[in-house]
């Protein structure tokens, strides 16, 4: 695991230039938009563009105009619109930030789903290492039995967090998952974390049978799973709704973790999302910003707001 | 939710429609809505804008001939235009040099490196009768090297072992050196997933690409991937001399508009199209068909030729058979045609390939999968006898059935009205082919309201 190691080492970057430096590009291109200017057509299309390029899409992007539009009617400068873009994204994002509360619950159980490649398996290794410096006891449920070497990938974050990792050779996902809350119960683990194999919204069978995996989790523990998060890669575009839409539908979804914010892709689906979900607002609970074990932040709107336009 | 192109296109052909030719102010509209539909399919902002340029140059030059209307005529422009922009090229892997010839295979975390690195071996050994050598040169994501090896051991082809202590490079050279000496045609050569912004990761496959010189420099690109696209494939062109494009994921319900993106920023040919999970699932890249899929115009070629795949032959010859003699339609072949669609990846993806007009009534319909089940439910309470002749069906059976499947039974009526509805499109419909059948099941699915 010494590679591992020296991979956390290279993600030792403050969350902040992380997420600064991967939303470089939309925050200059946004930032330099307002400073010394008239309020004129141009410049709304400049915000446009911005917001187009961070994948907000269409119609969020026309939501934030729209918005702003209405600040600048009533006589705002340039640097004013820019606070209030800021003011109206940190509005449409806060519902998205909500504190997180698994308490009295044992074991809880918390399930990642999510298309292929998207950060499952990786967001558990690092959740693992989040919650039990939280002082909780963890243990990893290898449900991924597709994919090649799945198993052989979370027993490595099993090994890096010192925690013990239930999985089974080959065999049923809903098998494995419904042991591992049994093997948690009986050694008193305050939390399980779920992995499962990644599969397109397209898949029918496998979002059928996503659903009957957690059936099989609620018959290992009354009331589980408690958490059902959806994992999101930042690089998402405009799928990313249909995903939302699709996984909700199979599992009833209580939050969202976006990953690889600490690329260039800029993560603004997430605008789009919470537009979309205006009524029934998913919690975004982590954001992921590299490869490594400690590479994972709760979600705060203000602070992702400024990343995107600072 | 997103209106596809052919929708806005044709609501805006009825506005150019009984104008002599297109001009400048009577495209512009037309032109806006090209523009909100490819960004609504992650077709790159820039990438956009230079295409509606190109279209509208052509499009004014354009003669709007016989009985095509304007608006008939700049679709077909932009169609055009797209299917010109990601074709063109020979997509055929390049593997005319001294044997081993090196391919090598980049791109970001999680696009279906490792996955396309086992399904071209795959496709090398069983089309070209290759003999290929795997070998991962991943030391960072956890198990990246079982992965490729078990994926190596699935599909028959030799692997070249690798570990995490070791340096990339070494293992790069140490299996160039394996190839020659045991006579492999091709070495794959996996690598990690890697930022574009990561310094020290891209002047390590850079140094990767001067050491192996490979034939094939491949760009792995997820279809579900943003207008993040662009500064991706750019910053992965400059840093190496990409060969070509493999586009991942397609069969998913992504538009896939990075595809027009990567091709766009970096120059190079989209060579295949990853279209499932598994190692077989790599396919030549049909330009025509992205170039329906991103404009949402109905990849109608596609669901032909899926239906054909997927739809048990035999059992629609029986049915077609069963038809033609004039024996009944019943339940139990209702429910069969149900599994049908289910097989041909059900009922979204196929509305999904569906041109628009269809489309569109196909979702107001608002069939969906859980109805699906609801229906093979109330027909799995149904004795044999009933799915035979459903008209023996009266109120007691009905609350039975109703009962049986956990459904009201206003559900067992409305099922059995569809039914009816159904019976009389199969009878209409005798005549016709596979595909018309399908397209006639598709207004009367199950489910409908
Ligand atoms: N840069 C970066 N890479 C990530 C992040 N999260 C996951 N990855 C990488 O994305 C790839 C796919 O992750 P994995 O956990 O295997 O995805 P899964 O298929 O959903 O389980 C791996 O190469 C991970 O290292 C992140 O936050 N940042
Ligand atoms: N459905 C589907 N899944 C794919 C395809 N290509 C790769 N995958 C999946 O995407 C995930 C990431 O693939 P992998 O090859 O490990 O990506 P890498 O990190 O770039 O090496 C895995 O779950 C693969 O099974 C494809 O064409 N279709
Ligand atoms: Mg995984
Ligand atoms: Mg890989």
């Amino acid at each position: 695991m010494l590679e591992l190691s020296s991979k956390i080492a290279r993600a030792e970057l403050s969350w902040a230039t992380r997420l600064r430096s991967g939303l470089g590009k939309t925050r200059s291109r946004l930032s330099g938009l307002f400073s010394d200017r008239s309020v004129d057509p141009a410049l709304f299309e400049e915000i446009e563009t911005a917001l187009l390029a961070s994948d907000a899409g269409a119609e969020a992007t026309r939501f934030l105009l729209a918005a702003l539009h209405e600040r600048a009617s009533q006589g705002a400068t340039a640097g004013q619109l820019k606070t209030a873009l800021q003011a109206i994204l940190v509005e449409l994002l806060a519902p998205l930030e909500q504190t997180l509360d698994l308490s009295g619950k044992k074991p809880c159980v918390v399930m990642l789903a999510g298309v292929n490649g998207s950060g499952k398996t990786t967001s558990i290794g690092k959740l693992a290492r989040y919650f039990q410096d939280q002082g909780r006891s963890v243990l990893l449920a290898a449900g991924d039995t597709f994919r090649a070497a799945a198993r052989e990938q979370l027993a490595a974050w099993g090994e890096e967090n010192a925690v013990a990792v239930v999985a089974q050779s080959g065999g049923d996902p809903g098998a494995v998952l419904f042991d591992a809350i049994v093997a948690a119960r009986s050694r008193g683990i305050d939390l399980v974390l779920a992995d499962t194999a990644g599969r397109l919204p397209t898949q029918l069978h496998l979002m059928e049978e996503i659903g009957r995996i957690k059936r099989v989790i609620a018959k290992a523990e009354p009331g589980a799973p408690h958490e059902v998060w959806l994992v999101l890669d930042a690089n998402t575009g405009q799928n990313a709704l249909k995903q939302v839409e699709a996984f909700d539908d199979a599992l009833g979804l209580t939050g969202l973790i976006l990953t690889k914010l600490d690329g260039t892709a800029k993560g603004g689906i997430v605008c789009a999302i919470a537009l979309a979900r205006s009524q029934r607002p998913l919690p975004l609970r982590f954001v992921g910003v590299g490869e490594g074990i400690a590479d994972l932040r709760p979600f705060a709107a203000d602070a992702f707001v400024s990343a995107l336009l600072d | 939710m997103l209106e596809n192109l052919s929708e806005r296109l044709s609501r805006i052909a009825k506005t150019i429609r009984g104008e002599a030719r297109l001009t400048e102010a009577n495209i512009q509209e037309a032109l806006r809505e090209v523009r909100m539909a490819l960004l609504e399919a992650d077709v790159a902002l820039p990438v956009v804008k230079a295409f509606i340029e190109r279209v509208r140059e052509a499009a004014l030059g354009a003669e709007v001939v016989g009985s095509l209307t304007p608006g008939q005529a700049l679709v077909g422009v932009v169609h055009r235009e797209l299917t010109a922009l990601m074709g063109g090229e020979d997509a055929a892997l390049d593997l005319a040099v001294t044997p081993p010839a090196v391919v090598l295979l980049a791109g970001l975390q999680g696009s279906g490196k490792t996955t396309t690195a086992a399904k071209l071996a795959k496709m090398l050994a069983a089309e070209r009768q290759k003999k290929p050598l795997l070998v991962s040169c991943d030391v960072y994501r956890p198990a990246a090297i079982e992965q490729l090896r078990t994926l190596a051991g699935q599909i028959g082809v030799d692997f070249f072992p690798s570990a995490i202590g070791q340096k990339p490079m070494a293992i790069a050279l140490a299996a160039l050196d394996h190839a020659k000496k045991h006579y492999h045609d091709v070495l794959l050569v996996d690598t990690a997933g890697r930022l574009a912004i990561d310094a020290t990761m891209m002047q390590e496959i850079a140094g990767l690409h001067a050491a192996l010189k490979p034939v094939e420099t491949l760009f792995i690109v997820d279809s579900m991937q943003g207008q993040d696209s662009v500064k991706v494939a750019k910053a992965f062109g400059d840093a190496l001399p990409l060969t070509g494009i493999v586009l991942t994921k397609l069969d998913g319900d992504a538009r896939g508009g990075a595809a027009l993106s990567v091709r766009q920023v970096t120059g190079k040919p989209i060579k295949f199209a990853g279209v499932s999970e598994k190692p077989d699932g790599l396919e030549l890249f049909h330009p025509e068909r992205m170039a329906s899929r991103i404009l949402g115009m109905g990849d109608v070629l596609s669901l032909v030729e899926e239906a054909r795949k997927t739809v048990d032959l035999d059992e629609a010859k029986k049915f077609a058979e069963k038809l033609k003699k004039g024996k009944g339609f019943n339940l139990e072949d209702f429910k069969q045609q149900i599994g049908q669609m289910r097989k041909m990846g059900g009922i979204s993806s196929m509305i999904d390939k569906l041109p628009a007009q269809f489309a569109q009534a196909a979702q107001s319909s608002q069939m969906d999968e859980k109805q699906l089940r609801r229906v093979e439910g109330i027909i799995d309470s149904m004795t044999p006898a009933e799915r035979m002749r459903p008209e023996i069906l009266k109120a007691s059976r009905k609350r039975r059935i109703a009962a049986g499947a956990g459904v009201p039974v206003q559900e067992v009526n409305r099922l059995l009205n569809q039914f009816e509805q159904m019976q009389e499109m199969m009878k209409r419909i005798q005549k016709g082919g596979l595909a018309k059948m399908m397209r006639g099941m598709k207004g009367f699915m199950p489910g409908t309201r």
